[in-house]
């Protein structure tokens, strides 16, 4: 078998597996979907995406094909090769279980069944636990399907823009090293929606080429060359 | 209010500081001679995993740049420290710390055994140990660093908005370990290419 798709619910979390040159296309099932996602090197867990490091490498402050997403060490884990949208967040974290509690009440099994409201950081450190990691090993997450604007401002002032995705959006990452992703589906903190009513998301997994020669991602900057070339040479 | 310091030290170009800030203290930074990223990592003195946390800190304050009135939050928006007092104007918490690692995909292979701030924040954690180890290294503020963050989502490193004698000074709002890493960077502007020292200074109010 070479590749699936699932579906995730709205406001739960989920971890896999993706091998080298796998695709992974995450495809919104509703309007107002965010995917708060994690990623580590498979072999080696301390080494994980550092979003500072892509970002100032790529000079850019949110993310878009065809950057590459960076580990600390300099690899790319992961080139974004496609997406229906040209902004994903990654400078606004996830939601806490406090603050979910604060704005939509409180909730649990035993009044809600499996509707109750789990923050993304409940969701992220459940799944975490079950690869033998933990609150130590949260890094700064991208918000795929998010757009949290910046004024331009002295303050650099940010304020997040109601409707950038609507069902059928997509975003493909292509794994450049063998991956541990950790993701989680609920709502962005930031998103204004009165209701807890955060959509699920498709994942689709599927067998895809090693980039080539002229492959986007390699053309973008020579940084993202780079860091291809540092993820090309753990398997040389 | 005494004016009596408890902490005076000195931090060299390329070099780091580890140690415990007890709540209250008023901590300064002094950029002595103008154009130094001072990167820093603040902990909650009594359990690292409560850390700062980036992220958690610009959503909570709904802006990009640190300045007076910014409160440094933790991952679990646990407020660490406010900043009282800036004159410097702003400060970046999006740069992350150079590494060896991410200056050979910056600048090239050349660059791969040049100093960086992420081996500053190694040596210190091995000196300062208490089972901090490599996953606790997260991400940082940078004192006096200029990173602005345009309407169309670029980001770029600019030149500093320091100046010789420039400061900004925080109220630690808990028992607080910060780490420092005096960046020995020389292939951008974020030290005006000549890397200087820092002051550091504390007194109780």
């Amino acid at each position: 078998m070479t590749g699936y798709s699932i579906e995730v619910p709205g406001g739960a979390a989920e971890s896999l597996r993706l091998r080298r040159h796998r695709t992974l296309t995450l495809r919104t099932l509703g309007p107002d979907a965010n995917v708060a996602m994690l990623i580590y090197a498979l072999d080696d867990p301390a080494e994980r995406l550092n979003v500072p490091d892509t970002l100032k490498a790529q000079m850019s402050a949110h993310i878009k094909p065809p950057m590459t997403l960076m580990s600390d060490m300099g690899r790319a884990l992961a080139s974004v090769t496609a997406s229906s949208l040209d902004w994903h967040d990654a400078i606004t974290g996830h939601s806490l279980p406090a603050a979910v509690e604060r704005r939509f009440g409180p909730s649990s099994y035993a009044a809600d069944r499996n509707d109750w409201r789990r923050s993304a950081r409940f969701g992220l450190l459940t799944e975490l636990w079950k690869h033998g990691l933990g609150a130590r090993d949260l890094h700064a997450n991208i918000n795929f399907f998010t757009k949290i604007a910046p004024a331009g401002d002295e303050r650099g002032t940010l304020a997040f823009v109601p409707g950038h995705a609507s069902e059928g959006d997509y975003v493909t990452l292509r794994a450049e090293i063998d991956l541990l992703i950790v993701l989680s589906t609920a709502p962005h903190p930031l998103e204004p929606a009165e209701a807890w009513t955060p959509a699920g998301v498709r994942l689709e997994i599927a067998e895809g080429p090693a980039p080539a020669a002229d492959d986007p991602s390699r053309n973008w900057r020579a940084e993202t060359a780079r860091s291809l070339e540092l993820a090309e040479r753990s398997y040389a | 209010m005494s004016d009596e310091f408890v902490l005076d030290d000195i931090v060299e170009a390329g070099d780091g500081w580890i140690g415990e800030i007890p709540a209250g203290t008023l901590l300064r930074i002094t950029d002595l001679h103008g154009n130094q990223a001072v990167d820093t990592l603040f902990y909650d003195a009594l359990d690292y995993a409560n850390r700062y946390s980036a992220m958690d800190t610009i959503r909570e304050q709904g802006a990009v740049y640190l300045t007076t009135g910014s409160v440094l939050m933790t991952v679990n928006c646990d407020p660490l420290a406010t900043i009282v007092a800036d004159t410097c104007g702003r400060h970046d918490t999006l740069g992350g710390a150079c590494s060896q690692e991410s200056n050979v995909v910056r600048y090239g292979r050349h660059t791969r055994h040049q100093h960086s701030c992420r081996t500053t924040f190694v040596r210190k954690a091995k000196e300062w140990g208490r089972g901090l180890e490599k996953r606790d290294i997260a991400h940082n503020i940078n004192f006096f660093m200029n990173v602005p963050v345009t309407e169309d989502g670029g980001l770029t490193f600019e030149d500093g908005v320091s100046a010789p004698g420039k400061y900004v000074e925080l109220r630690a709002e808990r028992d607080l370990l910060m780490l420092v890493s005096n960046c020995p960077q020389l292939n951008n502007p974020c030290n005006g290419y000549d890397p200087t020292a820092i002051r550091i200074t504390g007194r109780r109010p």
